[in-house]
């Protein structure tokens, strides 16, 4: 009887600490709070902004970084209903649809998004606020072409050519984020032949490596970097951050510049998660994301544009970092219903 | 017939619990969406690329182990046990905490090779090999060699037909489970792999976190199950057979006399030379910054200077870390102490339900955490978030171990002593205290700093369950390694250092119990 | 020259031990019994003489040629231990013909011993006397020049032993193999040997 009544006492004990450790959703009474924020591990923000929010509305911001933008939606997708923070900022036009499907936000729309462009502003569907966007375009090193006298590439169907054999080094979709958009970039201008552009660019020697930073840092030879391939896939942001960057600015030149055909816009957002402990605080939050101050801060911070009008741009991103005229896009709920199929189709194509 | 009734009891729990993740994994993996991922052709590249790694990690540590084990068990060696912990103690280090080491060890270009896997799975595995052959090797009686060699064999024929025959069964028996446990290794792979050649284990996590293709995970973790059953069953069996062997006297060891007993000798040292390299490299690497030598990497954890995101400081990772193992080591002993009851008194009623209680004990950490995973959000309560969902993980991955340290130790035991004990007028749960219980006392308290060390260093089941703001610390440290700059790489390394340094304390201060192992 | 195996002036030690010292024997055509206490040294000898173990110094010869020299698996000379030593995994058959290409023996001798029908059984189902007569079946299929017995019945029971110990003295005869037989069972030793010798006897400076 002694193994049964450890077997019962054992039940019992996890019975008990089922019951003390739930997660018990706190009163939203006034005072002061601390609203967890959900993000990527590139969200970066000025710590003086953050505290001047919190002295401002007595709401404090935990920001808790859970991987890549990937992880981050598939974590809140799992946990869709008991989040593991208020709100949630990071998901993008590509990831949207899966997290929208979910259930993994209460709607909310920042009154604040009138302010923001009109091309992004209704991106959100009603359920998310757009908060920044950027393009991921072909990277050129200048250095490299004028060395040789050759004219950079200036579409996707250049890469292709025999002339830009064995330059490109691209991300693998399935592992890095600009990998993703550059192969959405493809699907939306080539269609139903998307595969066989990919054919061709693995036919004229192009790479794909897992991640941004190898790609940029390992097989680039632009910026400064030792690799050898002149042609990134990277964001139009990429050639002020040589800039920016430098050991000392005044000194430092950017000699790497965009592609303007066959860049992928990404949009990023913010939104209220579905049944946060501080929804009001939440809310809070994604209206002050949009402000003016923060709206001036991401540029620098996160290499990104603003998603508010009329903030103004720092002068490296105005001089180097072009916005593509025509970017390519492709509806959120296409992109979620395929994506997978997509990728497995990619890996067939470029990898095996 | 009361004992048939005790038996019932711990046979449902451990059921219960155990098998309760592979129920669910089983029930979301045959659902016609999720064998789709069979009929993928990426699917049979990461099974052959397992399979691959599997199979050349397996060859490689038995053959790294076999002289060191006819050096170990059978000649007389000097540091004997010294050189024994070093060669077994990797068995129980955490599986990031190695990873990482190797990366702090090998050269750039080796990072992500098959290579680089290979030789942290053998880092692993070789001590495993060396014990469960050994335990039969040392048992091999010396004359069986002399009566070979006066029929006329050679000594090179002599191993080839009489000493490796006996150790066959031992050496199959290792091989499969080495087989095994590369076949399911996670850390080691996540850390060192390539993200372009992922094992099943990693696609199965790749396959929820990254792709949330929940169906396809299911698929393979089903597909998994499969081949570590098959695995699991063949080894069983060659235990059987191995125990049959140990029946046989031991036979002092001997002084290496010939060259090839001096060639073994000097290859055992290297070995285990070899094996604390990478944790010499591991701990030097964390002692660097930039081009000097410093403790910044060590204030870095532990007292993280601002920037916007909140990065948790080591003390409350380490909090948590000790919180969860506590509780998951408590629970890995009741568990691992009704389970080997529980497989003591079915092996005297048949193979399958042995095999049934054994079956976690292949369960890769992965397949536990999604399966708890499922269960928490399909089960009947809404089990998401829940904090006791990391330690219960933990206490399974590390419950099979703790019930395979305490099976040898009930199976020695003579039945007659509890017949002694009933015939002095003890009923059967008294006379099962009186002999098994005070036995297997000492072997539980070892047992239980075996499960804490698992548990603290556990990886792939914590990875699914684990709260973002509540890492323990071998997540904190993947998820280092994950952002990009030397400064993150040396966090990693000081945490895995700190991990490497509370998992010592814990197995020396619980070592007295670990003995006989 | 002599005659068979000839030892001389043998020395061993273990470990700084001394083992035996200063034994000198000889054996012809015939069936020696060696008596001693165990830790006499009995069953040092018989290994240095198989070849499983190194004099320190001394000789060993058979008809005049030096066996030291040869390595123990070109001796010829087979060996017996108190215990079967049988390979657990070869069936009966299969450990009889373990040391000669020539598997058609194996009926013949398990007729010898008689275990006919016994050629596909597993060693462990064999019982103590059964699995001694295969042992010496075994060592016998060689055709060895010489067989030692160490002890050969010291793990049976006495009327075991007594019939064992006519048959293996008859089976020793019929093959013509001349054997020495180590033990501390003086009765034995009178049945089955020719010549009984004590180890105590043959380590004098002086030869036999």
């Amino acid at each position: 009887m002694k193994v049964l009544g450890t077997a019962a006492l054992l039940t019992v004990a996890l019975a008990l600490t089922a019951c003390a450790s739930t997660p018990t959703p706190a009163s939203s009474s006034s005072g002061p709070v601390t609203v967890r924020l959900l993000t990527h591990d590139s969200f970066v923000l000025s710590t003086t902004l953050l505290n001047d929010f919190t002295t401002r509305t007595g709401i404090t911001i935990e920001v808790v970084a859970v991987g890549d933008a990937g992880e981050l939606v598939n974590r809140a997708v799992l946990s869709a209903g008991k989040p593991e923070g208020d709100l949630l900022f990071g998901v993008d036009n590509s990831l949207l649809s899966r997290a929208v499907s979910a259930s993994v936000f209460d709607p909310y729309v920042s009154p604040e998004v009138r302010h923001v462009r009109p091309e992004i502003a209704d991106s959100g569907n009603g359920i998310v606020t757009p908060i920044d966007d950027g393009d991921v375009c072909i990277n050129i090193d200048k250095v490299w072409f004028d060395k040789r006298g050759l004219t950079p590439p200036k579409t996707l169907d250049d890469l292709a050519k025999p002339e830009y054999a064995g330059l490109l080094v691209t991300q693998n979709p399935a592992t890095s984020s600009p990998g993703l958009a550059f192969m959405l970039a493809t699907i939306s201008k080539y269609g139903d032949s998307w595969r066989e552009y990919w054919s061709k660019l693995r036919a004229n020697g192009a790479i794909a490596v897992n991640g941004w930073t190898e790609a940029y840092t390992s097989e680039f030879s632009g910026a400064g970097n030792s690799g050898s391939r002149p042609l990134v896939v990277s964001y139009s942001s990429s050639p002020p951050a040589e800039l920016i960057y430098a050991a000392d600015p005044a000194k430092a030149s950017v000699t790497t510049s965009t592609m303007t055909d066959g860049c992928y816009r990404q949009i990023e957002y913010a939104g209220v998660l579905a049944g946060a402990a501080h929804p009001d605080a939440a809310k809070a939050v994604i209206d002050w994301l949009l402000s003016p101050e923060v709206q001036s801060d991401v540029a620098l911070s996160m290499f990104v544009f603003p998603a508010r009008a009329g903030v103004s741009l720092p002068p490296e991103f105005v001089q180097y970092a072009p916005r593509p005229t025509n970017p390519e896009e492709l509806p959120a709920d296409e992109v979620g219903a395929n994506q997978q199929q997509w990728l497995n189709d990619w890996t067939e194509t470029f990898v095996s | 017939m009361r004992s048939r009734g005790l038996a019932v009891a711990p046979v449902s729990v451990v059921a219960l619990f155990l098998l309760v993740p592979v129920i669910a994994v089983l029930i979301a993996g045959v659902r016609p969406d999720s064998l789709h991922v069979l009929s993928e052709s990426r699917t049979w590249r990461v099974v052959g690329f397992t399979a691959l790694q599997a199979l050349l990690s397996t060859v490689v540590s038995v053959a790294l182990a076999l002289p060191a084990t006819y050096a170990l068990y059978r000649l007389r060696l000097r540091l004997r046990r010294l050189t024994l912990a070093v060669l077994t103690v990797p068995f129980v280090l955490p599986t990031v905490v190695v990873g990482l080491a190797f990366r702090a060890l090998l050269p750039e270009n080796l990072n992500g090779t098959l290579t680089a896997i290979i030789l942290a799975h053998a880092f692993f595995n070789v001590g495993l090999v060396v014990r469960v052959v050994g335990g039969v090797w040392s048992r091999l009686d010396g004359r069986m060699q002399d009566v070979g060699r006066t029929l006329g064999m050679t000594p090179f024929n002599v191993f080839r037909r009489v000493t490796l025959p006996y150790l066959r069964p031992a050496i199959l028996a290792s091989t499969a489970l080495v087989a095994m446990f590369t076949f399911t290794s996670f850390g080691v792979i996540m850390v060192l792999g390539s993200p372009a050649q992922p094992t099943i284990e990693v696609e199965i996590y790749r396959r929820t976190t990254q792709i949330l293709d929940i169906p396809a995970a299911a698929g393979l973790a089903l597909l998994q199950l499969v081949v570590v059953v098959v695995a699991l069953i063949w080894s069983a069996a060659l235990q059987r057979r191995t125990a049959m062997l140990m029946r046989q006297s031991s036979a002092p060891p001997l002084r290496a006399s010939s060259t090839v007993d001096r060639l073994c000798v000097l290859w055992t040292y290297l070995l285990a030379l070899a094996l604390t390299l990478p944790v010499v490299a591991l701990i030097l690497r964390s002692l660097r910054a930039g081009d000097q030598w410093s403790l910044q990497r060590y204030q870095q954890i532990f007292a993280p200077s601002g920037g916007t995101t909140r990065d948790i400081d080591a003390f409350s990772i380490v909090t948590t870390s000790l919180r969860y193992a506590a509780l998951a080591t408590v629970l890995a002993v009741v568990l691992g102490v009704l389970g080997a009851m529980a497989v003591q008194l079915a092996t005297r009623r048949g193979v399958t339900l042995e095999a049934t209680l054994l079956l976690p004990l292949g369960v890769s950490a992965v397949t536990i955490g999604f399966g708890l995973l499922l269960v928490s959000i399909h089960g009947p309560v809404d089990l998401r978030g829940w904090s006791f969902l990391v330690p219960l993980g933990q206490a399974l991955v590390a419950a099979p171990l703790v019930m395979m340290l305490l099976l040898p130790i009930l199976r020695s035991i003579d039945p007659r002593l509890r017949y002694v004990a009933s015939t002095l007028g003890a009923g059967p749960l008294k006379a099962w205290w009186a002999v098994d219980g005070r036995l297997i006392g000492r072997a539980t308290v070892g047992a239980a700093g075996l499960a804490c060390a698992v548990s603290l260093g556990e990886f792939g089941a914590t990875a699914f369950l684990a709260r973002v703001d509540e890492p323990t610390i071998p997540l904190q440290i993947v998820r280092l390694l994950g952002r990009p700059g030397e400064a993150n790489f040396g966090s990693a390394t000081a945490l895995a250092v700190v991990l490497l340094t509370i998992t010592a304390v814990v197995l020396t201060a619980t070592d007295r119990g670990r003995k006989q192992w | 020259m002599v005659n068979g195996l000839e030892v001389v002036d043998l020395c061993v030690t273990y470990e700084g031990e001394s083992l035996l010292s200063h034994l000198t024997v000889h054996i012809g055509d015939e069936i020696v019994a060696l008596l001693g206490p165990s830790g006499s040294g009995k069953s040092t000898l018989l290994r240095c003489i198989a070849g499983v173990q190194q004099p320190k110094t001394g000789r060993i010869t058979w008809n005049g040629a030096d066996l030291l020299a040869v390595p123990a698996h070109q001796r010829g000379i087979g060996l017996v231990f108190q215990d079967p030593l049988l390979f657990p995994h070869l069936t009966v058959g299969r450990n009889i013909s373990f040391g000669t290409r020539d598997s058609s023996r194996v009926a013949e001798l398990l007729s010898l011993i008689r275990m006919s029908g016994y050629a596909d059984r597993r060693p462990e189902t064999l019982s103590g006397g059964e699995a001694q007569r295969v042992a010496l079946a075994r060592a016998l299929a060689p055709q060895p020049r010489m067989l030692l017995l160490d002890e050969p019945f010291g793990a049976l029971d006495t009327d075991l032993r007594r019939s064992l110990t006519t048959e293996v003295r008859e089976l020793l005869k019929s093959t013509h193999t001349p054997a020495i037989h180590v033990t501390h069972d003086e009765d034995e030793a009178f049945a089955i040997a020719d010549r009984v010798v004590r180890l105590a006897d043959l380590q004098r400076s002086s030869p036999f």
